[in-house]
């Protein structure tokens, strides 16, 4: 599996910098001797990953005061450029996964690294599109797409420059000034996807960004978001319920487990770009993740209907 | 077309009402002016510039009452809005003071600020902070949580999360709040000019009662609504058209 099976634009896969050789979290230790901490380059160093999740838990207490455990010392790591899908039965806690990486949430113990630096909070070197987009409906499409520059305190002419762009990307630009309610679903998407990607951020996190959409809306989004992702040198990492999707746009595909969600398996994805959501190669690779994902979703239709199996419940606390 | 008729209907059949009960002289016309009469009232009243001047300085008053309610209003309803601890502490202190009327704080405001502009300033925002602070705190709540997720998540924070987000986000919530906060501020105003020589309306009012002219009693009264009406369809009106437009609502017709 090659993610430079993709022409991308030319200064982004550059070689390992022999200066630090940095393991996975190993450039956060300061206390490794008299050595500078030499702060990897962004988007360079390709050993170590864009993104890195280690023992990643997450509990919560329940209503009736139970603390439910739900996602279970999760590692994952996710290189520069790599396009990664997590696929999972609802109620897997793979949206909370992203929440966590995007830094809306805190995970309860564990690190999410990005570049090998501990993430603290939101940042703009993340962007998550949300599964209900979020659009602000009191701006403008232009100024939705703007928002994110804005807050940066980029310049208007700059900010101008790349809204129109951006909207180019995602053939929207005779709806600048529209207001986001006037658009159809899919127009709506490529908005969310157009704020997300004025930003600039290094890594792009979508949450089941298509599930809402008909066939061909989101055929067509998948070709797009593969021409950007693409064009532009983005990690992704792309959450879905639908694994034929993630088999269509992944290089990678992890599985996530019902509640507890933990790391399952994963899967790399070596079928030729671009790919067809229909192909038979598609659909093969889709069933050896689809067999084990059934597993999981009788786990959780028994959970959710309360057929004998009772949740994983962390006793007291 | 329709609509324009029934009201010139409706208006002019209590017009007629008020002159039959005039004309009957069941009370006497100093009790019971004539329309007319107040019309003349109302034509002195803007002839020797003391109405102009009465209506300039309670606009001026409730203007800057009104702006600083709300600001002040806000930022303490975001504030309940956003803190457990601040709701279960102070939700309550602020749902049992809304059923204060403003006036009660008259006395207090006088010993604080003396006979002053600033006694009649802080009747008129205690009258309407509470309404914008309860608008804002439910604003804040009825909210989707998205959009503050969205704005964190697109690198706004403090001062900028709440302006360029929390705010016009909450906003189509709070234009009712925001609506009643002005008639409370409108109505203390007048209340407190009503209790001393202040030179704005309620003074204005207060003075056709001392003469015994009940014409410029009406006269005034018919000012004092005919601002709040037109406050309401100019500004508030247009906001809600206005937000109505952008975020794709019940169209306007």
């Amino acid at each position: 599996m090659s993610t430079n099976a993709h022409n991308f634009p030319a200064e982004l896969p550059v070689p390992v910098d022999p200066r630090t050789p940095a393991p996975i979290g190993g450039a956060r230790k300061k206390s490794a001797g008299l050595t500078p901490f030499v702060r990897p380059f962004r988007g360079v160093l390709s050993d170590v990953p864009k993104v890195g999740l280690t023992d990643i838990c997450l509990s919560y207490r329940t209503q009736s005061g139970e603390r439910l455990l739900a996602l279970d010392h999760i590692n994952l790591q996710v290189k520069a450029g790599e396009f990664l899908c997590i696929v999972g039965p609802s109620g897997c806690g793979k949206s909370t996964l992203l929440h966590l990486i995007a830094g809306l949430h805190q995970q309860t113990s564990g690190q999410v690294l990005i570049d090998g630096k501990r993430v603290q909070g939101p940042g703009t070197d993340r962007i998550l599109i949300f599964q209900e987009l979020g659009l602000f409906p009191w701006l403008t499409v232009g100024q939705n797409v703007e928002f994110g520059m804005k807050m940066k305190g980029i310049s208007k002419a700059e900010r101008e420059e790349k809204t129109r762009y951006y909207l180019r990307l995602v053939h929207l630009s005779q709806f600048k000034d529209s207001y986001t309610h006037q658009l159809s679903g899919g127009m709506r998407q490529r908005v969310a996807l157009a704020r997300a990607l004025a930003t600039e951020p290094d890594v792009l996190l979508m949450d089941e960004p298509f599930a809402a959409l008909d066939a061909q809306t989101r055929d067509l989004l998948h070709d797009e978001l593969e021409r950007i992702w693409a064009e532009t040198g983005r990690t992704i990492i792309f959450v879905t319920h639908n694994v034929r999707e993630a088999i269509r746009l992944g290089d990678r595909v992890a599985l996530l487990t019902f509640r507890p969600g933990r790391l399952k398996r994963e899967f790399p994805v070596d079928l030729p770009r671009p790919r067809v959501l229909e192909d038979t190669h598609v659909a093969h690779a889709a069933r050896e993740i689809l067999d084990e994902l059934r597993e999981e979703i009788n786990r959780s239709l028994e959970v959710e209907y309360n057929v004998g199996v009772k949740p994983h419940v962390e006793p007291g606390a | 077309m329709k609509r324009a008729a029934r009201l010139i209907i409706f208006y002019a059949a209590l017009l007629g009402l008020w002159t039959l009960l005039a004309q009957l002289k069941i009370w006497p016309p100093y009790l019971f002016p004539t329309p007319w009469g107040v019309g003349e009232s109302l034509y002195a009243g803007f002839k020797d510039h003391s109405y102009w001047i009465a209506i300039a300085v309670s606009m001026r008053r409730v203007l800057i009452g009104y702006a600083i309610s709300v600001v002040l209003g806000m930022i303490l309803g975001l504030g309940v809005g956003s803190s457990k601890f601040l709701e279960e502490t102070m939700g309550g202190l602020l749902v049992s003071l809304q059923s204060l009327p403003s006036i009660c704080w008259w006395p207090l405001a006088l010993l604080w600020f003396g006979l002053s502009q600033n006694a009649i300033l802080f009747v008129v925002i205690m009258g309407s902070l509470l309404s914008v602070t309860l608008a804002m705190e439910d604003g804040r709540k009825q909210m989707p949580k998205i959009y503050g997720m969205a704005g964190r998540n697109l690198g706004a924070s403090g001062f900028q999360l709440f302006w360029h987000v929390l705010l016009p986000a909450s906003l189509p919530f709070i234009v009712s709040g925001l609506k009643q906060g002005w008639a409370f501020a409108w109505r203390s105003l007048i209340t407190a000019e009503m209790l001393y020589l202040s030179l704005g309306l309620g003074q204005v009012l207060m003075m056709g009662r001392d003469l015994n002219d009940m014409s410029a009693v009406l006269a005034v009264m018919i000012l004092i609504i005919a601002i709040g009406y037109v406050v309401d369809g100019l500004v508030f009106k247009s906001m809600e058209r206005h937000l109505q437009h952008k975020w794709g609502l019940t169209p306007s017709t």
